[in-house]
Order: structure tokens, then C-alpha cells, then sequence
């Protein structure tokens, strides 16, 4: 019920399909509290009717889903969505509506849904928790969700830095925010709330005579109007972490109907000092019946009243243990509501108005049904019944110490104010003021945030003054009340469905650490974490464990403070934004000849180009190989990694990282290299290149290059520092094409400028060319067995020259070849890939044994040369031929002697590559055999279990085709 | 004879002009990375200068002109450096590598363009930390980049050239954030 006339534009919004009027400004909390709507979800365990508790974002009970479709977002706490003109809202957790929700049948069953009931009922039989109990648990007890549909709104990451973040922007922190501002440092506030102001927007106090909304406005004006202070409203610092980091949350477009601004924005901010000004939330009394729409927080009561103009009821109750409370009642009057009682614990205590005053007073029990009707009340004089529609409760209040406490830190009792209090230097920089370090008194917060703004200014070097205004300074009287007795349960955790007697069976049973307690309760797992109820509950656990709360401690507090989408996290990394894409040179003109792109780490290389007609890869992938086997094929290798080296000690230097040796090879030449890690096992391979006397250009597997760099660099500044090179990545400065066939070096020669032939250009050698006036490099290299090069030009030219190399291939009768064509021309050539070196195989098992060179120390040698590396009994790499050459070898597959069980016990080895080689008309492959080189011509068994494949092999010489290797010389 | 064509790294991506950011493709001309030998560092930067008139950097700094072809340096990592703009003379004392070819470079210039690169980069770029010829080794989105603070309110983003489309792309999506932002206000 609007009780002030509001002044903002009416809006109009829905909730359950109804349609409602709020204004400007409101929430949807206070504008469904405006329209009279008590009712606003079902508990998440018992489907217990329950309305809004709060007026921020510790909210137990008011979460609504809203939005539809992709964008629809569930489990929004009411008391944060700002409203606007055409919101839709719905109830969550009840069916078919929430007035008459089928499973509250649950609450009845309450007695047999205690703690621990799940753990102890459904424990067997095993596979029926995953299959059956789950699901229909899952079902019953629940939140809102999502829509099932792939998101469709935008969200965003952002970085921020400062001297001083000021987290919250209460009376302390506007008060901290404006001394540091005005002594010049660079600040950053950031409040979660859309209007800054904090408790100063709800409550009726004076600031310096002036009304504190007021107050708070000019200041936030103040702050707006200080270049070096950036205002942050809606942002809820969510973690604290290593070295002045932030997390922080913004809503960025939830509170408007249409935009194409991202809705949420997950911000990192590192700052050099911290001001922690998060307030305090008020706290619960456990007694019995206390979860009934209309039970809400005496703060929440005056927030909904004094900024919203909302009462929550036409006649309120009370229930309090502290002087605060009371100010509700004074405030609901000076509006003209009725304040039907006050009901306070202490005996000592004065009306501070014109209102029913109850004391030595406890509520213990309600009633009314879909919201509240009646409370009944013990008091000083007795028993008796209150007729009320709202009951304002407040226990006391929790210093906002969360922040304080994620970096290991733990809060320490404070008996005065009946609360945990954070402990100074438990973030690294960041000093706590105001509410949230115990202060009580508007005065005190004011004071406290100045006070802690000019300590940090000083530190950075600043000159602050504290102009602290005046403003009241009572004091914070509050006597421990915790729990009711009474017939009932006595609700503690509102999310999680948690009451007094679920604690105290948890400590029976003894589960009596609060660690302990919450795991075996699910209090304070919920989304509000047990901001409302954490204190409660320790205390209850402290009662009937017979210890102090300081003994029984906290649980721990965890980022975030309030929830935090994935899709905010991940911003930017949906689908495609996963990883950067590397393009080749060439990629649009594989894409535009029809060829499936795949995935090679981060880069994009063509599968197989398919031509008309060809209803398969594999017949492509045939045409290909035919391509390089009897013509020309070209395939862009600029993936490869290739670094350049360059330095006196270059040569050492490789002698070092390779294990064989390279000091020894003759400028223009070209020699293969393999690289071990320091345990030993294989790294990488490839060819490396003399071009001078110094220089030379190393190239590494595509999936490897990253490894190969960082490994270098490594060796180079750890190991061997004393070695004079320099290296830098040149993979991008070339773009290199493979030309490989009988008709390479035709083809070469239609496109260089200076021909070339076979004696100035033995097989592994290299040197400079020029293609059309464009310096370029030559490779006589090959990784198909054929008579091949790589021509490499700068990246600039590569689109270019491959459109040149592929039109001049195929007026050959040859053309591109893909990986697959790539894969299958190394298979039958038995050269090796990281489907061999796979980290687990040494320089023994692919028979480079003797390569690796004992003339020199090498990374790696050492660690090779360990017994159990170097023995007959490993598995060691051999051709595999089908005997039957139509039955299909399937990689990965597990080699077992004929006839032998196919079980682990009996294991020889491994398929590690296959493929169909048009070439020798058979299914060939390459793997790992106990003892391989000496079994060639024995016929073994692949059996991939996976795939429930078996094959006859033969086991044969890794080199299938050409073994004399003619043809690559020719 | 064949004449091949060439191809910028952002050749079809750029420009680009969203709220009050733009986007282009720099042509730095030849870019060379430099990285003197041990105690070289001197004698390198001496060379330097006296042929192409810029020294060789401290590290996070550029030295030369940010305008146009002109020579400038860049500190690029640990003992690196890339000279741009000019051709790179004859460094004994050094590894010199042509990368003229291997860099995407991009300028992001306008009101917003911090704000833009705020939402990509890990670096602090205010004004007090990150002046003018300020230059870092950093990450935009998910590339390791080489980012320069080119003018007042302009930078300048290197990356790998074969992620150009990725950069783009995420330049592209910031500078829409936060143009969509200004449009709420």
C-alpha cells in the first residue's frame, strides 16, 4: 500500500501475468508490496507460502524468474530488480500457480524431511539415487530455470584500476569516497545499489540538518562532478583476491526494457587501497511460524516505508531485541500507519512514542495462511493476541564482514554489539569502516569513513582532511535473542528450508563443528549464501552444543558475495570467441574451394578439397595422395612453428636442445631434429635449416610450437645462460607451401625466377629464391616421401602465391592436398607425428635411439639412459598392414598375440595411426609393439574395444612405401 | 614472371568506426625485431641511432615519432625491440629479424577508445600509469599482444597476424559495449 504520494513516472509491469502499476524508482519488491502482493514464492524444500523479507540483495525468499526465452533469467532477487515499463516477472517453485502449489504437499511430510532425511533414506540401492531419487528430488525441490535455449544476450568483462576502491556507498563510504576524493586520489565507488545512499535513503536521520537522502544526493553529485572519482552504481564488489584485485559485478541493462548494452559486466579491479563500507544486515529471530508472508525485517519495513512510501501493512507488529527496531514503529506513525505493537525481549526498555509497548515480550506463534492475519505474543503481563498483517522482527545486525574474510581471514565476536566484527588486515590494503566494522551511529559511520579515508590518503602520499558533518549518534542497546521457544517451526535459513530443530538434530547426531552443521543442514548454502541467517544459526548450534558463538566461530565466507552469472564470467567466450582462430594466408581460398576447415590447436587447415562428384572424404582424400604420388600436390605448411636462432653460440645452443647435433651441418642445409624433454621422453621434431653462420631456422609440429618456444626460452635463461643466441618466432612473418611430387621441381621452376635443378639442389638443403622479385626461402624437404620442397614467402604474398602454386598444380594434373592426404602420405612413409610422440615414448621406442648422440650433453640424455627405458620388453613403434587389406585398423586400438584373451594382462601395444593408403591398395597403420623390431612379418590382433573392432594385422617396417627412399632424391 | 600481390592482415576487417571509436590498420612499413647480444645493448643502441636516429628502448617505453611511416622503436620483451618505420641498418652486435610480415597492427583511436580497450586488456591505462609512448606486453581478450599508447587518446594494438580476424572481432564487440553503454545514459 502506497502511503506517500509518489512522484515518479508510472509504470506498469507484470507478475504471474497480471498486470500492476509502480513507479519510477521502485523496485519490483516495493511496487508488488505497493499493490498489496504478499505472496511472492514457495520454499524451496516444504513449498511453504513466503513473501519478501528484505529490501536488498541478502533477499532469502522474493527470487522471481524474468525475462522469456533465450534471455529469461531465473532466481532474481525482487528486492534488486529495478522496475521498468513492461517487466515480466513470475513465481518460481510452484505449480499449477502459487496460490494452490501442488507439491506444498511436502510441508506436510515435514516430519519424515528432516536434515540429513535424503542421506540417510536414499543411500540404496546405489544406482537408484543417480537414476531415480535425484531427478524427482531435483524436480520437487527447486529454483528457476533457464530456458534451455542458447543465450542471446550480450555480456561483458571489464578491467578497472585505482588508488582506492570504496565498496559501498553508505554514509561511510560516501563519507570515505569524499575524503579521498578531495585529497586527489584517483577513487572508484562502487555500491550495488542503483541510487547511492545506502541506509541513508531508508531511514528519516539529519545530516548536517539537512534530510541524509539529501545529503547523500549532494555528495554523490560532489563525487560525480571530481574528474578523479569514478562512480560505479549497481555494482556489487563480489571477492577480494591476491594483490588489490576485485571482483565486482555490474548491471549493466537489466533495469531497462530493451537494449543493446550487455546486461551484466564482470569487472577486475585492482586497486592500491580498499575502503570496505559494506554496511550491516539485519538479522532474523527464529520463533515459531516466523517464515509468513508479511514477516519481514524492521529495516526492510522502514526502507519500503521511507523511500519507496510503501507500508507493508495496514497494522504492524514489532519484535525486537534492540532500540533501533523501535524507530519503525515511530517512523510508521509519522506516516499515518498503524503500529499495532511493539514487542521487545528486554524488560528495560521505554516506548520512544505514542505505541503499544510489550516487554519482556516474545512472538510465539502466527497465523494466516497465504499471509500473515494474527501473531500471538508473551509478554510482562501475560499472553495475548495481536491482530496484524505485517510483523517487523529485528534480531540485531551483522556487520557486512564477508569481503574481510576471503583471503583466509576470520571475524572475532564482539559481546557490545552482539556480532562478528572483521579483524584489521585480513585483505592486504583494506581498511573497514563504518557499519560493516561495527560502527552503529550514523555519526560513528560518518566518522569512521573519513577517518579511514584519510589513513589510506596518507599512505599514498596525500594531504586529506576530515570534514566530518554532524549527525545522530545514538546508542546501539541490544540484549542477545536468538531463538523462541514455542510450538512450531522456528525458521532460521528461509532459502534452504533450515529451522532451530534440524540444527539441533545435526548436533546430536554430532555434527557439531559449523562446518559440519551446514553440510548436514544445507544452511547457508543457498544462493544467498545465509547472509540472513549464518549468525542465527551458530548461535543456535552454540546453545545446543553448550558453547559460547566465539568457541563454535563462523563458517567460511566464499566469493562471490552475491551470485554471479557464468554468462558474465565467460563474456565473450560463447561459440567461436572460445579461443582466437588462426588463419592461414591461404584460408579463404581453401574455404572457397569447399574445404571443411578443422581445428590444429588454434589454427584452421583444410580437411580435403572436395571435387564434384566425390560423395566422401576419403575419395578426395584418395584424389590427393594421387596428386603427390604421381603429379604435384601443394599444402600450405605455415602452421608449422618456426623460430628463428640467431647468435654466436647458435650451434651450441641447438646441440643443446636437440639431441643430435647440429653445429656439424654446412650452412644451406637442411637436417631432421629431435628434441627430448628433460625427463627423458620425446618433445617435438622437425627440420632445421643453416642459412649462416649464426642463424639458423628451427620448425616445430604445428600442436607444438608454443611448447617448443617456451622450452627454449627456458633452456636459454635457466640452464644455459651462458650461451650468447637470441631467438624470436618468425611462424607468422612466412607463409610456406609444401610442393611435393614427381612434378615438383616443373612446378617450382613455372613460378621462380631462377630455375632450379637437382645438383645445386640435393634433396635437404636450402637457400634464398625469388618469386617474381619477392625474396623468398627454399626447402628441399619432405614429409610424403616424394621428390618435395616448402617455399616460403612474407605472409603478404602467401594468398597469392598459393592461388599461383594450386593453378600451376593442377595445369599438372595435380592440386591441393589436406590433412587427411597430409596423414595418409606420412603413414606410408612412416614418419611420426604426435599421435606417436605422444609424451610417453621415448627416443628408443620410435628406434632414434641412435640419435640420440653421446659425443654431447644434451636435454634429455641423462634422464633417456634410465633403466626401463632403453629395454627390448617396451612397446616400440612398427608398420601395421591388414592381412586381409579391406579390413579397417582403427587407432587406438590394443595389439594382443593371436588367440591370447583380449585383456589389459595380455597387452603388446597399441595402434597410434591408421588410414586407407590408395597407394598400396591396403588399411595400414602405425603403432607401438613389445619388442617391435624384432617381430616384423608376425601377425598380431588389433582389438578396439570401443569401437568393437577386430583386425589381423601384420607387423612390418614402419616405412610401407618406398623404403629405399628413391623417390624423395630422385 | 609471376608477379605475386600482396595482402594487408587486416585486408577486409578494417576499417572500422563505432560510437566515437575508430579502428584502422597501421602500415608500419618494415618492422624489425632487434635483440642486441649479451653486453650489446649499447653499442646496438648507438648504431641505431646514429643510422635511423631512434636508440634502442628501455623496457615498457617507445622512442620516435608515433605519426605517420617516420622511424620509431618499441620495446617488445625481455632485451627486444622493434624498430618500425624505417629499414633496419647493419647491427653486428645483434639478432635482427624481419617481421614486416608477421604483425597485425591496429590503431583504436577516439573518445571511448580506452574504455574500449578497458574491456579487453589487463594493463592499467590511465593517464597517470600509461602516458604516451608507454608501451606493455599484455593479453587483449585471449592474444598476447604488444599494446602503445600512441597519442591522447590513441593506441595502438600489435598481434599475432594470423589472429587479425579475432581481433577485429573483439574490438569490434567492446567498442558496440560500450557505445551501447553511452546510449543508455
Amino acid at each position: 500500500m502506497r502511503v506517500i504520494k509518489p512522484t515518479g513516472t508510472p509504470l506498469t509491469f507484470t507478475f504471474d501475468g497480471v498486470q500492476y502499476r509502480g513507479v519510477e524508482g521502485d523496485t519490483l519488491a516495493s511496487a508488488l508490496l505497493a499493490n498489496g502482493v504478499k505472496l511472492v514464492g514457495r520454499s524451496f524444500k516444504y513449498h511453504r507460502p513466503r513473501g519478501i523479507v528484505t529490501a536488498g540483495s541478502e533477499e532469502p525468499n522474493a527470487l522471481v524468474t524474468i525475462g522469456t526465452g533465450p534471455s529469461q533469467e531465473p532466481n532474481v532477487r525482487a528486492t534488486t530488480v529495478q522496475l521498468f515499463n513492461g517487466l515480466e516477472a513470475r513465481s518460481q517453485n510452484a505449480w499449477p500457480s502459487l496460490k494452490r502449489d501442488a507439491m506444498a504437499v511436502n510441508d506436510l511430510a515435514a516430519p519424515f524431511l528432516s536434515a540429513g532425511f535424503y542421506y540417510k533414506t536414499f543411500m540404496w540401492p546405489k544406482a537408484f539415487w543417480e537414476k531415480l531419487y535425484e531427478p524427482i528430488i531435483r524436480r520437487a525441490a527447486g529454483l528457476g530455470a533457464l530456458s534451455g535455449e542458447a543465450n542471446s544476450d550480450t555480456y561483458e568483462k571489464a578491467f578497472a584500476h585505482c588508488d582506492v576502491l570504496v565498496i559501498g556507498a553508505g554514509p561511510a563510504g560516501l563519507m570515505a569516497a569524499l575524503t579521498a576524493g578531495r585529497a586527489g586520489a584517483d577513487v572508484i565507488v562502487a555500491d550495488e545499489d542503483a541510487v547511492m545512499g545506502g541506509r541513508l535513503l531508508a531511514e528519516t536521520f539529519d545530516v548536517d540538518g539537512q534530510a541524509g537522502a539529501d545529503w547523500a544526493a549532494d555528495a554523490v553529485a560532489e563525487l560525480a562532478a571530481m574528474p578523479n572519482v569514478r562512480l560505479m552504481p549497481r555494482t556489487t564488489v563480489t571477492g577480494a583476491y591476491d594483490q588489490g584485485t576485485f571482483g565486482a559485478l555490474e548491471e549493466v541493462s537489466r533495469h531497462v526494457p530493451r537494449s543493446d548494452a550487455p546486461r551484466e559486466c564482470f569487472w577486475r579491479i585492482t586497486a592500491k587501497r580498499s575502503i570496505l563500507c559494506a554496511g550491516a544486515l539485519e538479522r532474523p529471530i527464529a520463533f515459531p511460524n516466523n517464515d509468513r508472508p508479511g514477516i519481514m525485517m524492521a529495516s526492510a519495513v522502514r526502507a519500503y516505508l521511507n523511500r519507496w512510501g510503501v507500508a507493508p501493512g495496514k497494522a504492524v507488529t514489532i519484535f525486537a531485541n534492540n532500540d533501533d527496531a523501535h524507530r519503525t514503529a515511530v517512523d510508521l506513525m509519522d506516516a499515518g500507519v498503524k503500529v499495532a505493537g511493539v514487542i521487545d525481549s528486554r524488560a528495560d526498555v521505554a516506548a520512544l512514542g505514542d505505541y503499544p509497548l510489550y516487554t519482556s515480550g516474545a512472538v510465539i506463534g502466527t497465523k494466516g495462511r497465504h499471509a500473515l492475519d494474527s501473531i500471538t505474543i508473551t509478554h510482562a503481563g501475560g499472553t495475548r493476541e495481536l491482530r496484524t498483517d505485517c510483523l517487523a522482527m529485528s534480531g540485531g545486525w551483522n556487520p557486512t564482514v564477508h569481503l574481510t574474510c576471503h583471503m583466509n581471514g576470520r571475524p572475532q565476536w564482539d559481546d557490545a554489539i552482539q556480532s562478528f566484527v572483521p579483524v584489521e588486515g585480513a585483505i592486504p590494503g583494506m581498511v573497514v569502516a563504518g557499519a560493516a566494522n561495527g560502527q552503529m551511529s550514523t555519526a560513528a559511520c560518518l566518522q569512521s569513513g573519513a577517518q579511514a579515508a584519510c589513513a589510506v590518503a596518507t599512505e599514498l602520499g596525500l594531504s586529506p582532511v576530515a570534514d566530518v558533518p554532524s549527525a545522530e549518534d545514538d546508542p546501539y542497546r541490544i540484549e542477545p535473542l536468538w531463538q523462541v521457544d514455542g510450538k512450531g517451526r522456528k525458521w532460521i535459513d528461509f532459502q534452504n528450508d533450515v529451522h532451530v530443530k534440524d540444527i539441533k538434530l545435526s548436533a546430536q547426531e554430532n555434527f557439531r563443528s559449523v562446518e559440519h552443521m551446514k553440510r548436514y543442514t544445507t544452511q547457508g548454502m543457498a544462493t544467498d549464501q545465509g547472509k540472513s541467517s549464518n549468525v542465527v544459526a551458530l548461535a543456535v548450534l552454540a546453545d545446543a552444543t553448550g558453547r559460547g558463538i566465539p568457541e563454535t566461530g563462523t563458517t567460511t565466507f566464499r566469493p562471490p558475495y552475491v551470485p554471479v552469472s557464468i554468462a558474465a564470467m565467460g563474456a565473450g567466450s560463447q561459440g567461436h570467441g572460445f579461443a582466437p582462430k588462426r588463419l592461414t594466408t591461404s584460408h579463404h581460398a581453401s574455404v572457397a574451394r569447399g574445404a571443411p576447415m578443422i581445428e590444429a590447436g588454434l589454427w584452421y587447415r583444410p580437411s580435403y578439397f572436395p571435387h564434384p562428384g566425390e560423395a566422401t572424404w576419403l575419395e578426395s582424400c584418395n584424389r590427393e595422395v594421387g596428386y603427390v604420388r604421381n603429379a604435384v600436390g601443394v599444402c600450405d605448411v605455415s602452421t608449422l612453428g618456426k623460430i628463428d636462432i640467431q647468435g654466436p653460440d647458435a650451434a651450441a645452443f641447438l646441440d643443446f636442445v636437440y639431441c643430435n647435433t647440429f653445429s656439424t651441418l654446412k650452412e644451406n642445409r637442411v637436417r631432421y631434429g629431435l628434441m627430448l624433454r628433460e625427463d627423458g621422453h620425446v618433445m617435438d621434431d622437425g627440420t632445421t635449416a643453416r642459412l649462416g653462420a649464426d642463424h639458423y631456422v628451427m620448425t616445430t609440429t604445428t600442436a607444438a610450437a608454443g611448447q617448443v618456444m617456451t622450452h627454449l626460452d627456458w633452456v636459454s635463461q635457466a640452464l644455459r645462460p651462458d650461451l650468447d643466441v637470441r631467438f624470436a618466432s618468425v611462424t607468422e612473418q612466412w607463409a610456406q607451401f609444401a610442393v611435393a611430387g614427381p612434378q615438383a621441381r616443373e612446378l617450382l621452376n613455372s613460378v621462380l625466377d631462377d630455375a632450379v635443378d637437382g645438383d645445386a639442389w640435393p634433396f635437404m638443403s636450402c637457400g634464398p629464391v625469388s618469386i617474381g622479385g619477392v625474396k623468398g626461402r627454399l626447402f628441399r624437404i619432405s614429409f610424403s616421401g616424394e621428390h618435395a620442397y616448402e617455399l616460403a614467402v612474407p605472409s603478404r604474398y602467401g594468398a597469392s602465391l598459393f592461388r599461383l602454386l594450386t593453378a600451376q598444380a593442377e595445369a599438372l594434373g595435380g592440386g591441393a592436398y589436406g590433412m587427411e592426404a597430409l596423414n595418409v602420405l606420412r603413414i606410408e612413409k612412416g614418419f611420426i607425428t604426435h599421435a606417436e610422440i605422444h609424451g610417453r615414448v621415448t627416443a628408443f621406442d620410435i628406434g632414434f635411439d641412435r640419435m640420440v648422440s653421446q659425443k654431447k650433453d644434451c636435454v634429455g640424455n641423462a634422464a633417456s639412459r634410465r633403466p626401463g627405458l632403453l629395454e627390448a620388453e617396451r612397446p616400440q613403434l612398427v608398420g601395421l598392414k591388414a592381412v586381409d587389406p579391406k579390413d579397417k585398423i582403427t587407432a587406438g586400438a590394443h595389439l594382443f598375440v593371436e588367440g591370447a584373451d583380449p585383456v589389459s594382462a595380455n597387452d603388446q601395444g597399441y595402434v597410434s595411426s591408421v588410414c586407407w593408403s590408395p597407394t598400396l591398395g591396403s588399411h595400414i597403420g602405425l603403432g607401438f609393439v613389445a619388442d617391435g623390431p624384432n617381430r616384423m612379418g608376425e601377425h598380431i590382433v588389433a582389438v578396439d574395444h570401443v569401437r568393437g573392432v577386430r583386425t589381423l594385422v601384420e607387423v612390418c617396417h614402419p616405412v610401407q612405401f618406398d623404403p629405399e627412399g628413391e623417390r624423395t632424391r630422385g | 614472371m609471376a608477379r605475386l600481390i600482396a595482402t594487408t592482415p587486416c585486408a577486409g576487417l578494417l576499417p572500422l568506426a563505432i560510437g566515437s571509436v575508430t579502428v584502422t590498420e597501421v602500415d608500419a612499413g618494415p618492422v624489425t625485431l632487434i635483440a642486441p647480444y649479451d653486453g650489446a645493448q649499447k653499442a646496438t643502441s648507438d648504431a641505431l641511432k646514429a643510422a635511423v636516429g631512434v636508440g634502442f628502448p628501455a623496457p615498457n617505453r617507445t622512442l620516435g615519432q608515433t605519426q605517420g611511416k617516420r622511424p620509431r622503436i618499441v620495446w617488445c620483451g625481455m632485451g627486444q625491440a622493434v624498430l618500425m618505420g624505417a629499414d633496419c641498418p647493419d647491427l653486428p652486435q645483434a639478432a635482427v629479424v624481419d617481421q614486416s610480415d608477421a604483425w597485425a597492427i591496429v590503431r583504436i583511436d577516439g573518445a571511448d577508445a580506452a574504455a574500449v580497450l578497458a574491456r579487453l586488456t589487463p594493463i592499467d591505462l590511465r593517464d597517470s600509469q600509461f602516458k604516451r609512448g608507454h608501451t606493455a606486453r599484455t593479453l587483449v581478450a585471449h592474444m598476447t599482444v604488444s599494446v602503445t599508447r600512441v597519442g591522447a587518446q590513441t593506441y595502438e594494438v600489435m598481434a599475432m597476424r594470423s589472429m587479425a580476424g579475432t581481433l577485429v572481432h573483439d574490438l569490434e564487440q567492446a567498442a558496440k559495449n560500450v557505445a551501447a553503454r553511452a546510449a543508455l545514459a
